[in-house]
């Protein structure tokens, strides 16, 4: 018996590869995700730390931090409302794969968008010098914020709609503050007490805070409250998105 | 066992109850037909089937596996070919095929020789490799129905897969059909085209509201609805319906345009009469059709009375 639902479960893993498989032949290079995941946070990165006086590696962190959220949060929600008006989701429903495996296979894709994208301000970083003095946790951090991100992204397209700029918009209402919020942009220890507890509702701020620990450990947060946080807003998200899909998906056909 | 089981099969939105309290089977090897007007439930029965939305109350049974609770297994052995769906229009037909292949678990040495055959099969070979944004009708839908064979179904469900096709290419899907059914393959039609019907089903199930109406054979459903069958007429000049009229076996006689609808349950007979008629008033006949019922008429006779 168990034997065989572990035999179920690889499968449909399998499955979810060649979901996200697909997902990357046809939504790596489309409009939407090349502006809101790549444009975006290099637009609002350079908007706001032109002439401020911060340490390069504060800074890095920062871009960082921005980049998975925004490259990780850019494609999930993407899939779904193109999907719908394409009508490619009804034969994706009547396969032998779960709602959860389709999902997993989206948000795959999304985190090697995700992990790949944020090669590039690692790079940008160690040729203005800054050195990673973890790069252990810097890579737990980064393929995990990616995986917390992507799911993220999901719950935005769980709305039935087969309008991609709908589901971009509203996302965008959302990810706009949350960049505010999470201390990308000032030192969460200059913030006041709100602002402190704001922070610390922003997974966000998690990531960027871990990037801080991985270059010049100028962190805030422990590095195990911050895994912790991530792992914890994983879960509430892929278990929402779940739940919201499975009952939007028959409203999409 | 029978290839598909339903009992009590509804589903409602909201307040509106599309699919009524269905029962039926399908038998192992027959092409069975779902046949009904629009909004008739057709599509929300066959959903049902494939297990892409749930009932709200029934049991289905696909070769013996309860489809609501062993979805992958039940899924993992039919071929769908959605109403309304859609191959990856940025991806190569190849690249689709091969998707469906995954999907289903199918390995990859096995996967690419079921491709080459299905799309030399289909005509499609020369363009695996184009992507099917540049596909016509008629292609795309080929690939859809090889899509729905990769995994080599023993029940495949197609929702009206002629609808918008022109002659030549409907013509091809329904020969497949046939085909396919050959090899032994259970085949659910949904369709609203009676002749369709008529030429592929060995059963049809009639829907209307939501609710069967009738399940037989084709034949079987015409005979039920006598009376209804037409002969239409045209001389080269105008004639007296009431002579037609008082021919032995005529029901009814319309004008159709410029010809004469003569309603019947006997067609053969009226023709030899029209033939004697037209000799001894010298008329010349300039066309002379006869008609089965429509898929109209069937509705109408079969929901009087309710
Ligand atoms: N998701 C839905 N929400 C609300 N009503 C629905 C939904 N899907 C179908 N219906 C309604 O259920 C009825 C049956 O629809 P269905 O699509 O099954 O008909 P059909 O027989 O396939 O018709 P057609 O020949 O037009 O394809 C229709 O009145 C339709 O409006
Ligand atoms: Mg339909």
């Amino acid at each position: 018996m168990t034997v065989a639902v572990i035999l179920m479960v690889i499968d449909q893993l399998k499955r979810a590869l060649a979901i996200s498989k697909k997902d990357i032949m046809i939504y790596y290079l489309k409009g939407p995700v090349i502006i809101f995941g790549v444009l975006f946070p290099a637009f609002l990165f350079v908007a706001f730390m032109i002439g401020r006086d911060l340490p390069v590696d504060f800074l890095i962190a920062g871009l960082l931090g921005m980049t998975i959220f925004f490259t990780s949060t850019s494609i999930t929600p993407v899939i779904a409302p193109t999907e719908t008006q394409t009508r490619n989701l009804e034969r994706l429903a009547s396969s032998p794969v779960s709602i959860t495996t389709i999902l997993l296979g989206d948000i795959l894709a999304s985190v090697l968008f995700g992990i790949g994208i944020s090669l590039v301000p690692i790079l940008l970083g160690i040729a203005l010098g800054v050195t990673i003095t973890h790069p252990f946790t810097l890579a737990v951090a980064i393929i995990l914020a990616s995986f917390c991100f992507s799911a993220m992204g999901l719950i935005f397209s769980s709305t039935p709609t087969s309008m991609t700029s709908t589901v971009m918009m509203m996302s965008t209402m959302v990810k706009f503050p949350l960049v505010f919020i999470s201390g990308v942009f000032i030192k969460l220890g200059d913030l006041p007490q709100w602002g402190r507890a704001l922070a610390s509702i922003s997974p966000l701020t998690y990531i960027t805070d871990l990037c801080r620990y991985s270059f010049h450990e100028t962190n805030y947060y422990s590095v195990y409250v911050s895994i912790s946080a991530l792992i914890m807003f994983l879960i509430i998200f892929m278990i929402s998105a779940v739940k919201l899909h499975e009952k939007s998906l028959p409203k999409r056909l | 066992m029978n290839a598909i089981e339903v009992n009590n099969l509804t589903k409602r939105f909201g307040d509106f109850t599309a699919v009524d309290n269905l029962d039926f089977e399908v038998e192992n090897g027959e092409i069975f037909g779902f046949l009904g007007p629009n909004g008739a439930g057709k599509t929300t029965t066959a959903r049902m089937l494939t297990g892409i939305i749930k009932p709200d109350s029934g049991l289905i049974k696909i070769k013996g596996i309860d489809i609501q609770r062993n979805p992958i297994k039940a899924k993992q052995i039919i071929g769908v070919v959605p109403e309304l769906s859609n191959a990856y229009t940025d991806l190569s037909a190849w690249h689709n095929l091969q998707f469906m292949a995954q999907l289903y678990g199918i390995p990859k040495n096995k996967s690419t020789k079921r491709a080459e055959k299905l799309l030399m099969k289909f005509d499609l070979y020369e363009w695996k490799d184009h992507k099917v944004k540049t596909f016509s009708k008629g292609m795309k839908q080929k690939l859809i129905l090889a899509m729905s064979l990769m995994n080599d179904p023993e029940i495949l469900f197609l929702d009206e897969p002629t609808s918008g096709l022109d002659v030549r290419s409907s013509r091809l899907i329904k020969d497949m059909v046939l085909e396919l059914n050959k090899e032994g393959k259970t085949i659910f039609l949904t369709t609203h085209y009676m002749e369709e019907a008529n030429q592929l089903c060995n059963r049809i199930a009639v829907i209307n509201h939501g609710n069967i109406a009738a399940i037989d054979a084709p034949e079987k459903l015409k005979m039920r609805i006598g009376g209804l069958k037409w002969v239409e007429i045209g001389f080269n000049i105008p004639v007296d319906p009431h002579d037609l009229h008082a021919m032995q076996g005529v029901v009814d006689v319309q004008k159709s345009g410029d010809k004469l609808r003569l309603y019947t349950d006997k067609p053969g007979r009226i023709v030899y009469q029209l033939v004697d008629y037209s000799r001894s008033s010298n008329l010349e006949i300039l066309t002379l059709n006869t008609m089965t019922p429509t898929l109209e008429d069937i509705f109408i006779k079969l929901t009087e009375g309710e």
